[in-house]
């Protein structure tokens, strides 16, 4: 399956290789530099590149490129999905995968491409299981480990890979038991010229962060689970018991996971939260343009809009921008031709406002198309959809655990045409 | 010995490097040869894994030995690394190919679902072509996936999906395929045709259960599992069950870019065939300003696809403000799109050509010339009607440069100068004087169109033309030097070709059969969706071709597994076979009355495999419900039993008639064990067995002689009441003993008061989070065995072993009591023995009193609790004298952290039927053939762990259950016979003592002897 992995940072810089099956030459990756030149931006990179021996299947994330090496036929998806679960272990275990956590772990990382692929097919993938194989580095153990010269690796014999259920350790002990969930939920949205919307949709996680003892069963049931159109679980939930009952029930992993992503059924209207006012215009002399944006609540549910920003990616020709907010800053970055308005907390009775002239590159036709705006924005203690937890009940453990429910609607792809 | 990380990063090493400097490595060959011998699972498993990475030819024969051995491990890890190892050694010399695939289809046996997804996989790399393997084992493969790991899932799915492909009958009626579009029905063979006609279409069993099998799966995370289920059911469902991989395709959209760019692919073919799938969600396939290009553009496509005549004005409205987008290359491909529109909707095709007319003014070139080639492509369906719009273009003409628009525009008034015969000949009067400035395509049509000027307007255009071809004649380039040459001859007539220029006007102003806008997906669906070759429109290496549907379904029966029910020949009533039944449906299924439920609602189509369920669904509950039904049938084995066994029958097999209901005498068995106890070992042997084969249904009597015998069973390991005893203990543990035995059998005896219905409803009631209501029982076997806490030389003369008495402690309700033995072999006595207050580790342990004084050569027996808290983790203390402190640790089996209990067998199934999925492991094994007998295999079972028998209504079934000593879990045991193999299956909420109570019970099956 997968023959062997390089990682490529987005200079060009080949940091890393590693080789499942007989060794490949790195030279195969001349390939990929070409598609990478022909594509300018990084992210129109195709995933999948044919070469004249091989097959290179990457992903672009966190400014690496992950490139695999496959010889004979595979679901792509497959690859790709088991590429990205890499990335995650990364991030799981260095807390950000970039280039110098992986270049500064180099040892770890080796260790866990080891113990993720046998012979290319995937092995051991499950973040609990890989913890018990090769234990997270810490700045704390790091500096024992130097002095008493000990190891990273787990000593015990992990045993998660041989039971039934390989998410879960076994003896896990916690002083206090914790429970938590916390319900995202994400506006997809396009919102046409005049502010209303050509589609508009919610989607939504449930992350968990669970610290129990022992082996746990949690049921976790909805106050409406008819809201819940499309569901996908974590491989810990009965599916059975949610097409009967509509409960979740499951053994959790041990720490953070995410439990399930729903998508909520389209005949429920989409509440949209934020309105945009916006006048984005270029003269056709003077190689100047002008642009006013107001940014106002719609329908908010009586709570307040956090964490707002408003991106606008320039047409080339803009050179800069001179503007001037009522609240908030901004920022315009002439390489990228990107404008971010950072507004922060929403306050309904002075509408936040971005006004000013752009300067154009003198001579160059005017853009014809005014560009679209991107809206960030969160509300916390509000699950936009209306979903609602019903109650957590704990079986097969004696103890009462703490639990929490955390509501977040935030804006996903969230976009304002103009 | 060696720092783990360090060993770990020398194999990673040695694995890279071995192939380069093989002598080296050759060197560290007897090391893993070793390991691969080593006791603990995980050891063999990784040695096996280092050794066949070593890509060394040499040993070969090596690891082809060590890879047969692994198969047969009896740990399911090492034998997954056996799979994996196969492919390894497969590459390494594909010579060995006969001999794996004989490992392979040892393996694919298997019942591990850790193994199953590896295996499969070694399958497709080594043998894809041997389906015959995969006969056999393909409902177990079905049954089991909901539990494989999500990697194997998908390797599973292909395979199963190759395979049904060639074993059932195509299940798209002919009037069900393709209502929208019937210009060319998809896989619609003759053949088929003729199945259809001849008898109404039913679908193979196995094939609906491959179905419903798979679709849970569509609910995973994982990305890959989801297409894997959805490309089958694309290739395997009928029609109009295909819509529900709809919203899961679509959930997909919202995860990475990578795998957005695959699920579009994979939709934008599916969207050819069968555009309704996809409809309702057109708007999930909107643009947006940052999607990557290649998205944008697959969406294009797909939106084109799904493009109808209700639809149309909603995509050409999402369509206009594409064509603005910054992005040129999308916006070219936004006018290809629109023109893709106009040829399929001819409803819109003038209100596209107008758009695109109008797009002619705009100020980018790329638009333009995208318009007007798109255009050039529609005038051709319709030109008569359309001349105003080759008027406009003539007058566009000179504003636009790009070459291939020019050259369309060129082409068109040639081919349409009919339509604009004042227009024409001025457009060529231009081009005349621009000619030599032209690209190379323009210059060729403007040669092409001074030629056709010239046949239909000789009058105005002779002069021009020749000009032009004088031109042309001496361009740079040959090709317009060729073509120049040849209309030359081709249109001025001269005495050489006089022949050819007759044709001259048919040549050149022959009609042109209007170009075909269609997808790029067309011809996508000759692969299989969700491949690589799909991906990239070409057959990949190693790409196994999905072939037709059979005309005529093989032989069905080639999947009959004789082996899986074991029951079923048996005769008794089926009530084993509710738990094969059951753990088909593994982790989902939570209880029964779910799973009937489901039965009744699945339609008739799956009748078979389902009512082959229902009925054994169906017949278990009768058989709980009705206990009279299950006793009569029991106490007529039982007879038939001692019939055929006559006077080899011992121990084990009578205390399983003990427990029968019939329990009217219990106080007098209670009066009869005490008794017995004073008999002579040999004695009682001797006389139970005459009794119980003289009277072969006289339950009364036998189970007198039973009991006393049992008790005597257990008393017999007491030789140690001799020796000085701690004399309150003693009573203690005998009191208790009574107590315990006299609740025992009571919950049997009600059921047949009760109405069933309402017993059932009792019972579930009883059962829910833990099993405390359940009856504890006295132990069926107590084990004579002592094992060393402390040895004589360690403890300087005090030696102690300790035994596992197998009673409820006295101390704690969930500690495990053990029966301590102290000797004293030095010539001193010792003083002040005792368990030091400060050391335990974790577990709560119960000491004895302290011990004043030991004489030498004497020693005593006292009892003690330890909670290990159902772990097997061994418990540490410092055992105390008056001058030494000795570290000592007891280590218990996990056989011994259960308490018997007694359930009837009806509790105990309908336990089980809760206690499935995870909370189930099984295995199964070859038995010896000493050890088939029922007795011998209780005898076993109860040796190995601390549980009680539970009358069992069927022959060859043998069932146990206990409790967790700490928490009170349920522990269920089951042994299924069927020569000469046998099904251990454990169910447990514990699930790690399950698994390691399953691998003690294999051992103690497996070995021989007593």
């Amino acid at each position: 399956m997968i023959h062997s992995l390089f990682l490529i940072s987005n200079a060009g810089d080949l940091f890393l290789e590693k080789h499942w099956k007989s060794v490949i030459s790195r030279s195969v990756c001349d390939y990929f530099f070409e598609a990478r030149e022909k594509a300018v931006e990084p992210d129109n990179v195709p995933p999948v590149i044919r070469t004249p021996h091989h097959y290179l299947i990457n992903i672009y994330r966190e400014k690496i490129f992950f490139v695999s090496v496959i010889q004979t036929e595979v679901p792509p998806l497959f690859v790709i999905e088991f590429l990205h679960r890499v990335a995650e272990t990364f991030q799981d275990y260095f807390g950000e995968c970039s280039e110098t956590t992986i270049k500064d772990n180099v040892v770890i990382v080796y260790e866990l491409l080891e113990e993720m692929l046998d012979n290319g097919f995937p092995l051991a993938t499950e973040s609990n299981i890989l913890k018990e194989l090769i234990r997270p580095p810490t700045i704390l153990r790091s500096m024992v480990n130097t002095i008493t010269g000990s190891s990273n690796v787990g000593e015990t014999l992990p045993t998660g890979q041989l039971s039934t259920i390989p998410w879960r350790r076994a003896g896990v002990k916690y002083t206090s038991n914790e429970a938590y969930f916390d319900v995202v939920e994400e506006i997809d949205a396009i919102l046409d010229k005049s502010g209303t919307a050509v589609f508009a949709e919610i989607q939504g996680v449930i992350d968990a962060c669970v610290k129990l003892s022992g082996m746990p069963d949690l049921t976790l049931s909805f106050m409406n689970p008819r809201l819940l159109d499309d569901v996908s679980f974590h491989p810990c939930v009965r599916y059975k018991r949610w097409e009967s009952e509509r409960v979740i029930s499951f053994i959790p992993p041990d720490g953070n996971f995410q439990l399930m992503s729903y998508h909520i059924s389209a005949q429920n209207l989409v509440a949209i939260p934020v309105y945009v006012k916006q006048n984005i215009s270029f003269f056709e002399t003077g190689s100047s343009g002008r642009l006013d944006i107001t940014v106002g609540p719609k329908q908010t549910m009586g709570k307040t809009l956090e964490c707002l920003v408003v991106t606008v990616h320039m047409p080339k020709v803009v050179l800069s921008a001179n503007l001037s907010a009522t609240q908030g800053t901004y920022n315009y970055d002439p390489v990228t031709k990107i404008l971010v308005w950072d507004i922060g907390k929403l306050n309904p009775q002075k509408l936040p406002n971005l006004k000013g002239s752009l300067s154009l590159q003198s001579g160059a036709p005017k853009p014809e198309e005014n560009p679209s705006l991107n809206i960030d924005l969160k509300i916390q203690q509000l699950a936009i959809s209306g979903l609602k937890v019903n109650r957590l009940d704990v079986y097969g453990e004696k103890y009462k655990p703490f639990k929490g429910v955390k509501y977040v609607t935030k804006a996903g792809k969230f976009q304002v045409r103009t | 010995m060696i720092d783990s990380e360090l060993k770990k990063l020398v194999y990673v090493y040695l694995v890279r490097y071995a192939e380069e400097q093989q002598d080296l490595a050759l060197l560290s060959i007897s090391t893993f040869q070793r390991a691969l011998k080593d006791p603990n699972q995980l050891i063999r498993a990784s040695a096996l894994r280092v050794l066949s990475s070593i890509r060394v030819p040499i040993i070969v024969p090596i690891m082809m030995l060590a890879i047969k051995e692994a198969a047969t491990d009896l740990s399911p890890y090492v034998r997954k690394t056996a799979a994996h190892a196969i492919q390894k050694l497969y590459s390494l010399d594909p010579d060995q190919k006969e001999h794996l695939i004989e490992v392979i289809e040892k393996l694919l046996k298997d019942k591990s679902t850790l193994v199953a997804g590896s295996v499969v996989m070694a399958f497709e790399e080594v043998c894809p072509d041997r389906i015959d393997l995969i006969h056999k084992n393909y409902r177990k493969l079905c049954n089991l996936l909901v539990d494989v790991e999500e990697w194997g899932q998908v390797v599973i799915i292909h395979m199963l999906t190759r395979y049904a492909r060639t074993q059932f009958v195509s299940p798209w009626r002919e009037d069900a395929v393709f209502d929208e579009n019937s210009e060319k029905a998809f896989y619609d063979s003759e053949e088929e045709r003729r199945v259809d006609q001849s008898k109404p279409y039913i679908m193979d069993p196995d094939h609906r259960l491959l179905l419903r099998n798979t679709k849970p799966l569509l609910q995973s995370r994982n990305t890959a599992v989801v297409m894997a289920v959805s490309q089958l059911y694309w290739h395997l469902a009928p029609k109009h069950e295909l819509s529900i991989i709809t919203k899961s395709l679509v959930r997909l959209l919202r995860s990475h870019r990578e795998v957005q760019y695959i699920v579009l692919q994979n939709i934008a073919t599916m969207s050819i065939q069968r555009k309704g799938m996809f409809e309702p969600f057109m708007k999930s396939f909107y643009v947006r300003s940052t999607d990557a290009t290649h998205i944008k553009t697959l969406k294009l496509e797909i939106l084109t696809n799904l493009a109808n005549e209700a639809s149309i004005s909603t995509i050409l409205r999402e369509f206009q403000t594409y064509v603005k987008s910054q992005d040129k290359a999308f916006a070219a491909a936004t006018i290809q799109a629109i023109g893709c529109c106009a040829t399929n909707i001819s409803e819109v095709t003038d209100t596209c050509l107008n758009g695109l007319v109008l797009l002619l003014s705009n100020r980018d070139e790329t638009v333009v010339a995208e318009s007007v080639v798109v255009i050039k492509k529609l005038l051709q369906t319709q030109p008569s009607q359309h001349s105003d719009i080759i008027k406009h273009m003539a007058k566009l003409f000179d504003n636009i440069t790009v070459p291939m628009a020019r050259a369309s525009i060129l082409w068109l008034m040639g081919e349409y100068c009919e339509h604009v015969p004042k227009i024409a000949p001025d457009v060529l009067r231009k081009m005349a004087k621009t000619f030599t400035d032209e690209e190379d395509i323009v210059k060729l049509q403007i040669v092409n169109l001074a030629a056709k000027l010239y046949l239909t307007n000789s009058k105005q255009t002779k002069l021009l033309t020749q000009y032009i071809l004088n031109l042309g004649k001496y361009d740079q380039n040959y090709d317009i030097r060729d073509r120049t040459r040849f209309i030359r001859q081709l249109i001025v007539p001269n005495e050489k070709s006089g022949a050819l220029s007759k044709y001259a006007r048919r040549i050149l102003m022959a009609p042109k059969p209007a170009p075909v806008l269609q997808s790029a997906f067309k011809d996508r669906d000759r692969f299989q969706l969700g491949t690589l070759s799909h991906t990239l429109n070409s057959q990949a290496s190693g790409y196994l071709e999905l072939s037709d549907w059979p005309a005529v379904a093989p032989d069905q029966s080639v999947r009959n597994v004789e082996v899986v029910e074991p029951v079923k020949e048996a005769g008794a009533p089926a009530l084993s076979k509710s738990k094969p039944a059951k753990s088909n449906e593994k982790f989902y299924s939570d209880s029964e009355e779910e799973e009937e439920e489901e039965e009744e609602g699945s339609n008739s189509e799956d009748s078979s495999s389902s009512s082959e369920e229902s009925v054994s669904e169906s017949e278990s509950k009768e058989n709980s419900d009705d206990s009279n039904k299950s006793s009569s049938s029991q106490s007529e084995k039982s007879s038939s039993e001692s019939d055929s066994e006559k006077k080899k029958k011992t121990l084990k097999n009578k205390k399983l008639q003990q427990q029968k209901p019939d329990s009217k005498d219990r106080k007098q068995k209670n009066g009869n064990a005490v008794k017995v106890e004073s008999r002579s070992e040999s004695e009682s042997g001797s006389e139970s067995s005459s009794s119980e084969s003289s009277s072969e249904s006289g339950s009364e009597l036998d189970s007198d002689s039973d009991s006393g015998t049992d008790q005597k069973k257990n008393t017999k390991p007491k030789p140690v009441q001799s020796k000085p005893v701690i004399k309150v203990e003693k009573k203690e543990v005998s009191l208790l003993d009574l107590d315990d035995f006299s609740p025992a059998p009571v919950t049997t005896p009600k059921s047949s008061i009760l109405s069933p219905n309402l017993l059932s409803d009792l019972q579930g009631l009883l059962i829910s989070p833990t099993a405390s209501a359940l009856q504890a029982s006295s132990p069926v076997f107590v084990p004579e065995t002592s094992h060393e806490l402390l040895h004589r030389m360690t403890g300087k003369g005090l030696s102690a072993q300790y035994r596992f008495t197998r009673q409820p402690c006295i101390y704690g309700n969930s500690m495990v009591s053990l029966q301590l033995t102290l000797s004293n072999s030095t010539d001193q006595a010792l003083e002040n023995i005792h368990i030091s207050e400060k050391s335990s580790t974790g577990q709560n342990i119960h000491r004895f009193n302290a011990i004043e004084r030991l004489e030498p050569q004497a020693s005593v027996t006292v009892s003690m609790g330890v909670d290990f808290n159902d772990s097997t983790q061994a418990a540490n203390f410092q055992l105390c004298t008056k001058e030494d402190e000795f570290s000592v640790s007891i280590q218990p089996a996990v056989g011994e952290l259960l308490l018997p209990i007694t359930m009837s067998e009806a509790d105990f199934t309908k336990e089980q039927g809760k206690l499935v999925g995870m909370n189930e492991s099984s295995a199964t094994i070859t038995m010896m053939p000493e050890n088939v007998s029922s007795q011998s295999v209780n005898r076993k079972v109860v040796s190995v762990a601390n549980l009680g028998v539970i009358p069992s209504g069927q022959e060859n079934i043998y069932r146990f259950a206990g409790k967790t000593v700490s928490s009170g879990s349920l522990v269920l045991v089951s042994v299924a016979l069927k020569d000469p193999d046998a099904v251990i299956t454990i169910n447990t909420e514990k699930t790690v003592m399950g698994s390691m109570l399953l691998r003690q019970v294999k051992t103690a099956l497996t070995n021989s002897g007593p």
